[in-house]
């Protein structure tokens, strides 16, 4: 090959880095975690606007500080992670270099000019549109232009991910499949074109509007296509962290997947189905078919839903067998006594993987049923709800894979290792909390994106029950508590970075070193027998399961005790 | 460490299956099955299932049919505003029109009585939340959604806005009463 770089063999995991795959994805990592920080300074002031003794901003201000605050964690902090997680699952586990690095480079660019445009729009105070700024109420045009700017970006960030795959098996530089990790990241990729193109076809034209080329957006159409971004979005996270957990359990247990075919198998119908997702928003709207909301938010049949549990599944029996193999045998659940919790990347992933599973999953599917929906449309159930998916699930797994990434990518240690113990349990619980207390407050009827539930003033007010309100407290309690834990990361990281010890790079070479195919294994041979492999996660998944179907069908026994609707 | 390293065979769609794997897929598989068999029966066996009889509306057009209506069955007015209250008869179709920052008029429907609600946004999407019930359903403007409802439990109801419309969002509450 002409194209000449290094590569750099970290000699605390062996990785292997490419000397621009491995700016990028410093840089991506980076500038999420600024988004973070902003975004978690920002939530302060949303949970303690809510919090109904404590009610600290002004409608406005909150309006726009609600605003920012969805945008730079939904979209800034997530997707400028996830191009960081695509570069490192392409480069760095197929060890070639990076396709095209000045486009990659230009992208990113993109993104962060996108990114800063958006948050200059709202702060200017004219774009309090919130994430999903429904037209016709319009936001400022800069606010649109952001958007888009920032999304061409990823898409070109997602089009030199791909551009790297065909880069690795050209040059040959791995033998037989790319790994089930690159899989998984690959699943995310095609997700977000497709999402990204979504908001392409609905915010170019309402940029137009705004600049009084497009005479008229059509409301329901906006909202359609709106979610083909806003709910794909959110499925980019979960193909992105589910390949993070089955990484890190490879990274600190040593775990290799159950199946390679169930694992993928999996990933396949995410890309087949979870886009259908997006008409989950739209249960409650008018002008939409039956048929086409139970085709679209059953995910077609629910074999999105399937795959899910089948990572349910396969993520934490990996781990089992490993666990196992490495000889904590006894009862059902040593294997995960002895998990290493002292490690935050392990902790982080294992606490992000139950709390994704029991409260995000579980209620995701109930507000995603066609007529449960009208229980809960637009609750702050529904915050509370993807608070535990992306907050739970996604922020908590990138988390994790941070603290990997410091003293690998960044060849720094971590300072204050005991804090660094403690943050994923401080975090992780607090949000387990939070997340419950909101969906409590929503099952009772308080809205999401509502200033004052007071109603103050107001001839017609409602008084919402005293639950509602002690509700409403935790989550300001809970909510301020989780922020501290969010700020001990964000401290840990860039303290790390600023004063962390620094440490030993490692080998750096011209070439990249083959990558061969995985070894197979003795519990590889005895798949198939009679026996289970992993016992303990299989009742911790009946336990899933049996919540699972209790919450489902006590929400379906609530409304049918409600008035009659058709 | 084979989930970061290419998998063993190469062919992994070849790879054999866990029989404790294969057992969870068939259990989640049937849990889907239930799943979607439920939201099509409901529209069978339930009473609570949102109509999808909709139609395209000039907002100016609504208003006139809702004040007509209103017109013809108030019975008295509320709060300094006098918001009409409206007592329909049963089977009737009947109003509901939400803006920057109301619901109007006031409804008084009668318990077990099925009524035809019409419901549009003269300007930004509102969500109508029916509490202290929690029924909710999305009002997008331009677009007339008629639902039948049949109240089962008599009371005072409010209809709070939940879907973000602007400044004046929280103060966006109406009222409903069932007799």
């Amino acid at each position: 090959m002409t194209v000449s770089t290094t590569y750099r063999t970290c000699p605390r995991s062996g990785l292997q880095f490419e000397d621009q795959a491995e700016k990028l994805i410093k840089a991506n990592a980076f500038t999420a975690i600024v988004a973070l920080l902003v975004g978690g300074i920002l939530a302060l002031g949303v949970v303690l606007t809510r919090w109904p003794a404590v009610h600290l901003l002004s409608a406005d201000a909150f309006y726009m500080v609600l605003t920012a605050h969805g945008l730079d964690m939904l979209i800034f902090w997530m997707i400028f992670f996830e191009i960081a997680v695509l570069y490192f699952a392409s480069s760095t586990l197929l060890r070639c270099r990076i396709a095209t690095p000045r486009i990659a480079w230009a992208a990113y660019w993109l993104m962060l000019v996108g990114a800063v445009i958006n948050n200059v729009a709202v702060f200017q105070g004219e774009s309090s549109v919130m994430m999903t700024s429904y037209v016709p109420m319009m936001a400022h045009w800069s606010f649109y232009l952001g958007l888009v700017v920032f999304a061409v970006g990823a898409l070109i960030a997602c089009a030199v991910f791909f551009g790297t795959l065909v880069v690795a098996k050209r040059e040959k530089t791995y033998e037989g499949s790319v790994p089930l990790v690159t899989f998984g990241a690959m699943t995310a990729a095609i997700i977000a074109v497709f999402t990204l193109l979504s908001g392409a076809i609905i915010l170019v034209p309402t940029l137009f509007l705004s600049w009084g080329l497009v005479q008229n957006v059509d409301p329901l159409a906006y909202r359609v296509i709106w979610w083909a971004l806003g709910h794909s979005s959110q499925q980019i996270n979960v193909a992105a962290h589910i390949s993070i957990w089955y990484a890190v359990a490879a990274i600190v247990l040593g775990a290799k997947p159950m199946s390679e075919r169930v694992s993928r198998g999996a990933f396949l119908l995410y890309i087949l189905f979870l886009q259908l997702a997006s008409a989950h928003h739209i249960l409650a709207d008018p002008g939409v078919s039956t048929e086409w909301k139970i085709v679209n938010t059953s995910y077609f049949m629910y074999f999105a839903v399937l795959a899910s549990m089948i990572h349910a599944l396969s993520v934490p029996g990996a781990m089992e067998v490993a666990q196992r193999a490495r000889g904590f045998n006894k009862g059902l659940f040593e294997w995960l006594r002895k998990a290493p919790w002292g490690n935050p990347v392990f902790s982080s992933i294992f606490i992000s993987l139950v709390g994704f599973g029991f409260l995000g999953g579980i209620t995701g599917v109930m507000m995603g049923t066609e007529q449960l929906n009208l229980l809960i449309h637009n609750t702050i159930y529904v915050p509370g709800h993807f608070h535990a998916t992306v907050v739970i699930g996604t922020t908590m797994t990138f988390m994790g894979m941070t603290y990997f990434l410091v003293p690998v990518l960044f060849r720094r240690e971590i300072i204050n290792p005991g804090l660094a113990r403690l943050q994923p349990f401080l975090f992780g619980f607090a949000m387990y909390a939070f997340t419950i207390v909101m969906m409590g407050a929503g099952t009772l009827g308080v809205s999401r994106r509502h200033w004052d539930m007071a109603f103050n003033g107001n001839a017609l007010a409602y008084e919402w029950p005293g639950a509602a309100y002690l509700m409403m407290g935790l989550v300001g309690i809970t909510g301020v508590i989780a922020i501290i834990g969010g700020a001990v990361f964000i401290y840990l990281v860039v303290g790390s970075l600023l004063w962390g010890k620094r440490l030993d790079g490692g080998k750096v070479s011209n070439t990249f070193t083959f990558l061969n195919r995985a070894a197979p294994s003795a519990p590889l041979q005895t798949y198939g027998s009679a026996g289970f492999v992993a016992p303990g996660t299989f009742v911790l998944t009946m336990i899933f399961l049996l919540t699972f179907i209790l919450y489902y069908f006590v929400n379906w026994k609530y409304l049918g005790q409600l008035w009659g609707l058709s | 460490m084979t989930a970061i390293l290419p998998p063993s065979d190469r062919l992994w769609w070849k790879h054999p299956m866990d029989r404790q794997e294969t057992i969870w897929i068939i259990i989640s598989f049937i849990w889907c099955m239930v799943m979607f068999a439920m939201m099509v029966g409901w529209h069978f066996f339930g009473k609570q299932n949102l109509a999808t009889e909709t139609y395209k509306v000039d907002p100016a057009a609504f208003a006139e049919r809702a004040e007509a209506f209103a017109k013809k069955y108030t019975v008295r007015t509320e709060t300094e505003q006098e918001v009409p209250v409206v007592a329909p008869p049963e089977g009737s179709d009947v109003y509901m029109i939400g803006r920057l920052w109301n619901w109007w008029p006031i409804l008084e429907l009668e318990k077990g009585k099925t009524y035809k609600l019409h419901m549009t946004s003269m300007d930004y999407n509102h969500g109508f939340s029916l509490q202290p019930i929690n029924l909710n359903i999305q009002v997008v403007p331009g677009y007339e959604h008629v639902i039948k409802v049949t109240p089962n439990e008599s009371g005072t109801y409010a209809i709070v806005c939940n879907e973000f419309c602007g400044i004046g969002h929280h103060e966006m509450v109406g009222r409903l009463y069932v007799k």
